[in-house]
């Protein structure tokens, strides 16, 4: 407890940042949730492949550490335009793939959730066999940087090596922490204002509400699912981009359980509720990072689920408690 | 013609809900389906808007065959549906709700879509009251007239409205059939189905007899609303 209470700050700082990411996944989660009413299960590999996508564009450009300001900057953004890209691709395919087909046959949904089950194991193990899915190209020699130890650890140079700005409570904030804090919710209000204004926006919440009354307004549902997807793929390859940024190693099973973290944040809040998902993510991090300072690190996601389990109890619709469609994002 | 339903056979799994019925609306026209509890009305309806597939026979509209068109694409070609049982965006606000109206209007952006507003508003004053208020606490009668003026912001050429008077207080009830056929003077065919048949009867054109899933008497409003059958099966009696 006198830990928690000495760095409190530092916790609650870290605790933000980790939860900004397990928000921004969320967000894939419930919205997809809203739409269809499936847990997309393989969004974690959504996510792993964001990782990848801004690691392997700062590998491609030739990022290290002690670059200028504008090189670095030039690194960051194209960190999150290929993090952005590649999960949002992932994604749609996903969607195509695994999901559209069996809606298009109506399929109950556990068997939507199993397809989707197989899809994350699929995604996770293509990464994880990288070097031999090369080798089927004739690609492996080219790639070999990108592609060697494909069950391993891989690591971003560290192109922004952690500078305090300022300090609150004697815990130094970084710019690291500044940037994902903050661009984490600068992309959550772009988000907010796309769900509220924006035609599409608004037909993904029409879909959510009453996909019947949404089609006799002319919304056609198939592109709206598929603009969910890729929305949600964005999001998370946000977060991807934020995630290496502060842990700065990734792995083929990466998602695994960021995404059980990030699914508990989005239930947490009230699943298919935007808002319940941003507020998911943040109690979650913040929860688990205090958790950890009083009962010891190693209970880190044990606190976590003792915590989701116990609000289910008092709330069992979450925190927010209403669903995208009843909820007025 | 607006409208040409033939033969059409719609299932729910096995269920035969509709079989073989043909009916047409005219240009201009209030013409109204009535029937019992599970003769097959909503069921037309939803088929006409594209919500239920069809299993046999063909829906031309406006000259074009729409059988097979996707529902959302129905609404391009003018053809908007107040649903049974209102089917309002509950968590959007009166006014968005009124603007999902106009998601499928090529003039969308338009003062077209202006002009359409103000007149659904002259409609119902009582939307423009509680235009930011959310649609799901609006009473059941508020959210019948929301459903409608959000139907009628799509400008349909033919207007499909499902039971429109349902669970509304009689004062209600008249003011809604004066509204259809104001709507209708101004230039929408209606096609309507309701349980207040003698009132639809009275407002409607010509009109239709829907038992168990087949078309067993069509007339105009007033043949049908005299005929004695009708009004023993119908009417209660008190017309
Ligand atoms: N989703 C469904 N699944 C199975 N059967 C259905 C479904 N919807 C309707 N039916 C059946 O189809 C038949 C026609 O129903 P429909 O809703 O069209 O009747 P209706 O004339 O609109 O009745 P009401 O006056 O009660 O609204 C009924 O026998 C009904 O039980
Ligand atoms: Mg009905």
């Amino acid at each position: 407890m006198q830990n928690l209470i000495d760095n409190f700050f530092s916790y609650t700082i870290t605790g933000l940042t980790i939860g900004a990411v397990y928000a921004l996944v969320a967000l894939g989660y419930t919205l997809v949730y809203g739409v269809l009413r499936l847990i997309n299960f393989a969004h974690s590999e959504v996510f792993m492949y964001g990782t990848f996508g801004a690691l392997w564009v700062v590998m491609l450009l030739g990022g290290k550490p002690g670059g200028s300001v504008g090189q670095v900057i030039f690194w960051v953004v194209m960190m999150f335009v290929a993090a952005m890209a590649m999960s949002g691709l992932i994604a749609v395919i996903l969607e195509r793939v695994a999901y559209r087909p069996l809606r298009k046959r109506n399929a109950p949904p556990l068997i939507a959730l199993i397809s989707a089950i197989g899809a994350s194991f699929v995604l996770a193990e293509l990464m994880g066999l990288r070097s031999r899915v090369a080798g089927w190209v004739g690609l492996d020699d080219t790639l070999r940087e990108y592609v060697r130890n494909s069950r391993n650890n891989a690591g971003l140079p560290s192109i922004i090596s952690p500078q305090p700005i300022f300090s609150v409570g004697g815990y130094n904030v970084t710019n690291v922490d500044l940037i994902v804090i903050i661009g984490a919710i600068a992309i959550m209000v772009v988000l907010d204002q796309f769900v509220k204004r924006s035609r599409l926006g608004r037909g993904i919440r029409a879909v959510a509400m009453d996909p019947e009354a949404a089609a006799l307004m002319g919304v056609n549902r198939d592109r709206v699912i598929q603009v969910t997807f890729l929305v949600g793929g964005v999001m998370a390859g946000a977060a991807a981009v934020f995630y290496m940024l502060k842990i700065g190693i990734t792995r083929y099973d990466a998602g695994f359980i960021l995404g059980v973290k990030a699914f508990t944040a989005a239930v947490l809040g009230g699943i298919g509720n935007l808002r319940g998902a941003l507020l998911g993510g943040f109690i979650l991090g913040l929860a688990e990072n205090y958790g950890s300072a009083v009962v010891g690190s190693q209970w880190k996601d044990v606190v976590a689920f003792v915590l989701l389990v116990l609000i289910l109890l008092v709330r069992p619709t979450g925190l927010l408690g209403e669903s995208l469609g009843k909820a007025r994002a | 013609m607006l409208l040409e339903v033939n033969g059409l056979c719609v299932n729910y799994g096995r269920i035969e809900a509709i079989r073989d019925i043909s009916f047409t609306v005219d240009e201009g026209e209030i013409v109204t389906l009535i029937g019992a509890n599970g003769a097959g009305k909503t069921t037309t309806m939803k088929t006409v808007s594209g919500l239920r597939p069809v299993r046999a026979g063909s829906i031309m509209f406006n000259g074009k065959d729409i059988t097979h068109t996707p529902s959302h694409e129905r609404p391009v070609l003018g053809i908007s549906q107040s649903p049974e049982g209102r089917g309002c965006f509950v968590g959007m606000t009166v006014m968005e709700n009124l603007e999902m109206g106009t998601y499928a209007r090529p003039d969308r952006k338009t003062k077209a879509v202006k002009d359409d507003l103000a007149r659904v508003f002259e409609l119902f004053p009582r939307l423009k009251e509680r235009s930011n208020q959310a649609a799901g606490s609006m009473s059941g009668g508020e959210q019948q007239m929301l459903a409608m003026g959000r139907a009628l912001m799509a400008k349909p050429k033919l207007l499909l409205l499902d039971e429109p008077s349902m669970g509304l207080a009689p004062k209600l009830i008249q003011q809604i059939f004066d509204i259809v056929t104001e709507i209708n003077s101004q230039g929408t065919t209606v096609l309507l189905v309701e349980q207040n048949a003698a009132q639809a009867l009275k407002r409607s054109h010509r009109a239709y007899i829907l038992e168990t899933g087949e078309i067993v008497r069509e007339g105009t409003g007033k043949e049908l609303a005299a005929d004695p059958a009708v009004k023993a099966a119908y009417l209660g009696g008190d017309v």
